[in-house]
């Protein structure tokens, strides 16, 4: 039992996390609970100061309206918070998509349809064009693009004030991940993944890699959300620090050897460490 | 035969690029067209002192404060199926209107702008009064009070009674001995609050609210109305150039050769 757990730690963590973040949206909504009201594009913190999407705000910037200054201080927070802890830890941590998604991993695992070559390759870079194509299209249509189709958005909204056809959304999403590629929309496409990857490059907290108790089991590769960004894992002693990589920190979950762990980044010896 | 390699690569640089605009051209004008049907219809009612409908779908960050600020449960956020921006607050009158909260907290919550208290600010008091979320529009035909019927539910209904709706009486014509009495918006009062269309007793309501955009005509400004001092004053202001020649009408009557086909 207590290894079921300790094999599970920070997934244990993770989903703890993300649903206590949507109970205190969902108790503000239902019960006037003041912890967080709103939702994750902006949110009122202990009734006393905003925390906004800093990518909303900055689309809604590209459309062609200055936010005002509660907001704009806000996303500055929650930028400087995840460039701090790393950008993407909002992927794994906070998204409640990311439930979603990473469910449609698992049952793909299970299911076998990882193993089939027949997959469509997509290049995982796509994303940083859908990110630029998110603020020309604000610029051109003159609102927030990627907001009003949003499948995370949806989802979150849908999760606090009520679904509508959200829930079709979330579902297709699961569907595409599950039988047409592998981590398709949050390692493919998603443009606020595509974001936090770039806030997150010069992140403090980040897994490191230790060669010598590797044995090579391949685990983490096999449950890694980002597998690329463990191009040095089985070879040399090193630190994880791609801007992708969404500190979930399943691949220590599964690592039988302690090989991996969270480290804070060392400034000064960073540089001989790579 | 280097060069031959260097205009190979040259070639397949200029492919990729190609191939990648193409990809942001496909990915653009689905998305675009996509987003631009989720964006709505322009019928949506939003709560009070928002901005001018394009505006506000630029300035509002899909919080859902302003939904949680409403006491009476009126406002919803946009789903998918409600053929609005999506996430952006919006109410429908016929089922939950607006009660026009003294204090508006909902305005007060919206942390971005995209409700906008100086809207409703008047000598630096909150007048709620002041709220444009749309105007009410009778539909005669349905109406059974211009039938000859009496009912003023739409009337007794109006916060600003006796201001935004009033009552004309007219001459029924069928009996000969009864009046009707018409209920008649003042399209300058009117707060588009919806309680009246939340009265209406007609099956499908015969008051409803429309965005004031949609609702209002426009006379054109070379329309000037000589019997109103200040909109006369307008004649010497107008830079608009009469698309008419003085004399050509003149000329006209005075060639009778134009008046005959050749």
């Amino acid at each position: 039992m207590i290894n079921i757990i300790g094999r599970n730690r920070f997934l244990i963590i993770r989903r703890s996390v993300q649903l206590l973040i949507i109970l205190a949206f969902v108790a503000s909504s239902r019960w006037g609970w003041s912890v967080l009201k709103g939702n994750l594009s902006s949110a009122k913190v202990l009734d006393s100061f905003y925390l906004a999407d800093p990518f909303a705000v900055l689309q809604m910037f590209f459309s062609g309206f200055v936010a005002s200054s509660d907001l704009i201080i806000g996303a500055l927070i929650v930028l400087l918070f995840y460039a701090l802890v790393g950008g993407r830890a909002f992927c794994s941590w906070v998204c409640p998509l990311n439930v979603v998604t990473e469910t449609a991993a698992w049952l793909r695992r299970k299911l076998g349809l990882d193993t089939t070559t027949d997959n469509i390759r997509i290049k995982r870079n796509i994303r940083y064009y859908v990110l630029i194509l998110s603020l020309l299209l604000s610029f051109v249509l003159a609102y927030a693009a990627f907001e009003v189709v949003s499948p995370i958005g949806m989802l979150q909204r849908g999760l606090i004030f009520g679904f509508g056809m959200g829930w079709a959304v979330a579902l297709s999403v699961f569907l595409f991940d599950l039988v047409v590629l592998k981590n398709g929309w949050c390692g493919h496409f998603c443009p606020l993944g595509a974001f936090y990857s770039l806030a997150g490059k010069l992140a403090l907290v980040e897994i490191k890699h230790n060669v010598d108790n590797c044995t090579d089991c391949m685990n983490c590769f096999r449950v890694c959300p980002e597998p690329q960004i463990l191009k040095n894992v089985t070879k040399k002693t090193s630190l994880i620090d791609s801007g992708e990589c969404t500190n979930c920190g399943r691949c220590i979950d599964l690592c039988e050897d302690d090989a991996l762990k969270f480290v804070l980044k060392n400034l000064k010896n960073n540089k001989n460490e790579n | 035969m280097k060069k031959v390699q260097e205009d190979s690569s040259r070639r397949a640089a200029l492919k990729t690029m190609l191939r990648g605009a193409g990809l942001m051209g496909l990915g653009g004008a689905a998305w675009g067209g996509v987003a631009d049907g989720l964006q709505a219809s322009e019928l949506t009612i939003r709560p009070p002192a928002a901005l001018k409908e394009a505006e506000f779908v630029k300035a509002c960050i899909r919080c859902g404060s302003c939904v949680e600020a409403c006491p009476y449960d009126t406002l919803a956020l946009a789903t998918p199926d409600d053929r609005t921006a999506i996430g952006t607050p919006y109410f429908k009158p016929r089922t939950t209107p607006c009660y026009l909260c003294t204090d508006a907290p909902c305005v007060k919550e919206c942390p971005s702008g995209a409700l906008d208290i100086g809207k409703i600010t008047e000598n630096d008091l909150l007048n709620i009064n002041k709220s444009k979320m749309g105007v009410a529009v009778v539909d005669q035909n349905s109406c059974i009070a211009f039938w000859g019927i009496q009912c003023d539910a739409c009337y007794r209904a109006c916060p600003l009674l006796g201001e935004a709706i009033n009552l004309k009486f007219e001459r029924n014509d069928r009996t000969g001995k009864h009046a009707i009495i018409e209920p008649v918006v003042n399209r300058e009062l009117c707060t588009g609050c919806g309680l009246c269309e939340h009265a209406c007793i007609t099956e499908k309501p015969s008051i409803v609210i429309l965005p004031v955009d949609i609702a209002n005509g426009k006379a054109g400004s070379h329309y000037i109305k000589s019997w109103d001092k200040n909109d006369e004053k307008r004649i010497n202001t107008t830079k608009e150039k009469s698309a008419v020649e003085a004399n050509t009408a003149e000329d006209y009557l005075n060639d009778p050769e134009s008046l005959f086909d050749d």
